[in-house]
């Protein structure tokens, strides 16, 4: 019964994204407003299917309905009902189902943001995004094919990949990233749009602006739950390894960056328009390439969790995206009107270029490390891997450039800088990033750290001075104080948005460098009722217990914790048994506070003297590593907020 | 005119000249930092030139070649793969997972003596997770490691 039902809403989905191509290319090639009408529909119709074709796999995981071939292949009677659910996006033919539920949804909030938009712009865009959405629909049901009728029912599966049953995180950060990666194709149809009819309009530029906002929100709090799962379960005590996989999620997100800053040279000054679509463009295409690295097997990553054939089918899709963006760029570019001002490089435009350079070195550096091995590999067979030093002293310089242009950017005016005024502006915040820099370099030495905490606090002293601005202006005028003033920022959203996520940045920047400069690392083995000092903290092992948690047994060991005299209470890193597992996974115990992370991954316990040999490290830091990353999604959101639309004024 | 056109220029040259320095650099450390993934045949072959690269080195344990000195956290151990072996030295206590007959990726180095000196043991992750079949042959030793 599933199954059929299954792959008959996936074929109306296709049949309805068909349509949606159909009418959203005669609604941009005649400009007629009925086409994109119907566009419209098909679109929503579509979606309804989509959405409609993954509720019915999730009741079949839910419901144990083993006759349906995903279900037998990840499903199992022993997981709990947040594993069950999740096992959607566990394995490849669910995770495509997923991929191209979330791409509908996208698709309907394409459709329902061109409502007012003329009907050329809608129905390239909508035709565009109907495309990819074919594609993918093809893949589920080519290669993916979660529907298939099982002819011999089995009693029970084996679950999904014990890794991914382990933390709950695993229920959160796929969704998120996917929603982010997905959502990137959005974006990627409105500059398709743009190109294709020639327009770069303010209120097209304001909707591809507010849905790319979104997508980054989301692609952010993605890759940082990723970063968090790998912390909270590989047990080596990082969060990023510059795996493949992480790198595929972090290009897009760079390219992304970088076109909302050259978006506000286009927005603003009308200057660089193609460059600003090209951005978005290779943005799309990276997601697609990221796609691939994590879905076809090629890499090796402790990530990927799928193997599959569909590398070939993708790698030759990328090629016929890439293609067409060339040729779209080519062909196209010149149709947009450039009313650009003059280009000033002493100003905020000139920063903005230079921080738009050195985020595409950046990629362009991760890109090269990434592809190497494949590279590498092609050429002379040899199988290796790019080290993370590589990364690290790539990446370092290139982040702290940022850092510093991120203060620099906001402190200077569009347009000519008066001469004599920087000095000015920057006064104040270079004092602000002097001091706590010195102040480290005298606490804790090193050269990163303290340049690092000296950029980070100039850039958040600038944005702080930038958000006080218009405070003090209001208050000024309107001299009914504090609150009034700051009232005024809940109409600027882009601005209060943009330094947020600025400050989260900074914070970042520095949880980084400290988490990495100061992390402590041991190795210590304890007898039952024995205790070590380390690092201030004093460990007892009270022994090993085993508890039957329903799908899995956990062998744990017991750790009171006291620093000083403070009983700090207890940790139990463990080693989860999965039924069909052959080997038990290692799962970390982590006591997290504001200044540093005590983390214990547990190696092993000795069968008969029971001791336990542990690796203890101390993270200094990390915590602000999430707290940063929340605040840069959340400017992300803010900005992307909807200003009220003022009323006509009409006198 | 002719004073934006030569900034124009100098500017660009000077662009050119930063993009090429990062090359030149991004090419240095890339060279640096890559690591080979051998096996013990490999491994052999190449001989001296092993000494002082960056390896990883996956293979089997061999059946009864597992050593642990508590007093000085040694541990020894052997790797083959179809025809040849190579004895490991590790320091740290060995992972529960760590046992005779798995497969095993060591990241190192060939020391002067011959033995491999591992910084850092990966034990396979069977990503099927199916019951091992003894004698199973998997087709790429560094298929699916986890980090421990």
């Amino acid at each position: 019964m599933i199954p059929t039902a299954g792959n008959v809403l996936l074929f109306a989905a296709m049949v309805a994204t068909g349509v949606l191509a159909a009418a959203g290319w005669v609604a941009g090639h005649r400009r007629s407003p009925g086409a994109a009408d119907l566009a419209r529909q098909a679109a929503w119709i579509a979606a309804i299917l989509l959405s409609g074709a993954t509720l019915l796999m999730e009741i079949a995981l839910l419901g144990r309905d083993f006759s349906v071939s995903y279900v037998a292949q990840v499903g199992s009677r022993a997981t709990p009902v947040w594993v069950t659910i999740a096992s959607l996006w566990s394995s490849l033919d669910g995770s495509l189902l997923f991929w191209v539920f979330i791409l509908g949804l996208w698709t309907a909030s394409l459709a329902r943001a061109t409502r007012r938009a003329d009907p050329d712009l809608a129905g390239w865009s909508l035709a565009t995004m109907a495309g990819v959405q074919f594609f993918f629909l093809w893949l589920v049901l080519a290669a993916g094919r979660p529907f298939v009728r099982m002819d011999v029912i089995p009693p029970d599966g084996p679950g999904p990949n014990p890794l991914l049953q382990n933390h709950v995180l695993m229920a959160i950060h796929p969704p998120t990233l996917y929603i982010g990666f997905v959502g990137m194709a959005a974006p990627f149809s409105m500059a398709v749009a743009s190109l294709l009819s020639g327009r770069l309009e303010a209120d097209w530029l304001r909707t591809l602006r507010n849905h790319s906002l979104v997508v980054w929100g989301f692609l952010t709090i993605g890759i940082l739950l990723g970063g968090w799962w790998s912390y909270e379960v590989l047990g080596w005590g990082g969060y990023w390894a510059w795996d493949p996989v992480e790198n595929a999620s972090l290009l897009p997100w760079l390219t992304l960056t970088a076109f909302f800053h050259a978006l506000l040279l286009t927005e603003r000054r009308g200057q660089f328009p193609g460059w600003t679509l090209t951005l978005v463009l290779v943005s799309f295409l990276l997601t697609l390439l990221g796609t691939f690295m994590t879905r076809s097997g090629v890499f090796n990553s402790v990530h990927s969790f799928t193997q599959s054939p569909i590398g070939p089918v993708f790698l030759a899709f990328i090629a016929l995206v890439l293609l067409g963006v060339a040729f779209l760029l080519s062909a196209r570019l010149g149709a947009l009107e450039r009313t650009g001002a003059p280009f000033t490089p002493i100003s905020r435009e000139g920063t903005f270029l230079l921080h738009n350079l050195v985020f595409l070195v950046f990629c362009c550096t991760v890109l090269l490390g990434t592809l190497y091995p494949l590279l590498n590999q092609a050429l002379t067979g040899d199988q290796v891997s790019v080290g993370e030093p590589y990364f690290e002293a790539m990446g370092r310089p290139l982040a702290l450039a940022l850092v510093l242009l991120m203060g620099l950017g906001p402190a200077l005016p569009w347009g000519r800088t008066p001469p004599g005024s920087l000095g000015r502006r920057l006064a104040l915040p270079a004092v602000a990033g002097l001091l706590p820099g010195l102040v480290v370099i005298v606490v804790s030495g090193g050269t990163w750290l303290p340049l690092t905490v000296g950029l980070a606090a100039f850039s958040v002293a600038v944005s702080v001075q930038e958000l006080a601005a218009p405070v003090r202006a209001r208050m000024r005028a309107s001299r009914r104080g504090l609150a009034d003033g700051i009232a005024t920022l809940a109409g600027l959203p882009r601005r209060v948005g943009a330094h947020v996520a600025h400050v989260g940045v900074a914070v970042m920047a520095v949880a980084i460098a400290a988490s990495s400069s100061l992390e402590v690392q041991d190795e210590v083995t304890l007898s039952p009722e024995e205790s070590v000092s380390w690092q201030g903290y004093t460990l007892t092992y009270l022994g090993e217990d085993v508890a039957q948690e329903g799908f899995r047994v956990a062998q744990r060991a017991w750790f009171a914790v006291r620093r000083g005299e403070r009983d700090l209470g207890r940790l139990a890193p463990a080693m989860h048994h999965y039924a069909r597992a052959s080997q038990p996974i290692g799962t970390p115990a982590v006591r997290s506070t504001l200044g540093e992370d005590l983390y214990l991954s547990l190696l092993r316990i000795d069968p008969e003297s029971k001791a336990a040999a542990l690796r203890v490290y101390r993270e200094p830091g990390v915590a602000w590593l999430w707290i940063g990353g929340a605040l840069v999604a959340l400017g992300g959101f803010v900005a992307a907020w909807p200003r009220r639309r003022r009323r006509e004024v009409t006198p | 005119m002719t004073g934006t056109r030569s900034r124009r220029l100098a500017l660009g040259i000077s662009l050119l000249v930063a993009l090429a320095a990062l090359g030149l650099l991004a090419s240095g450390l890339l060279g640096r930092n890559i690591v080979y993934y051998w096996t013990p045949t490999q491994l052999l072959d190449a001989g001296d030139q092993a000494q002082g690269a960056r390896i990883r080195l996956g293979g089997r344990v061999a059946m009864g070649s597992i050593a642990f000195d508590e007093a000085t956290a040694e541990l020894r151990f052997r790797l083959h793969d179809d025809s040849r072996e190579v004895s490991v030295r590790a320091v740290g206590t060995p992972p529960e997972m760590f046992r005779e007959g798995i497969g095993a990726v060591v990241e190192g180095t060939l020391a002067r003596d011959g033995v491999f000196e591992a910084r850092r043991l990966l034990v396979k992750h069977d990503n099927r997770y199916r019951a091992p079949v003894e004698g199973r042959h998997s087709g790429d030793p560094f298929e699916s490691v986890e980090d421990l």
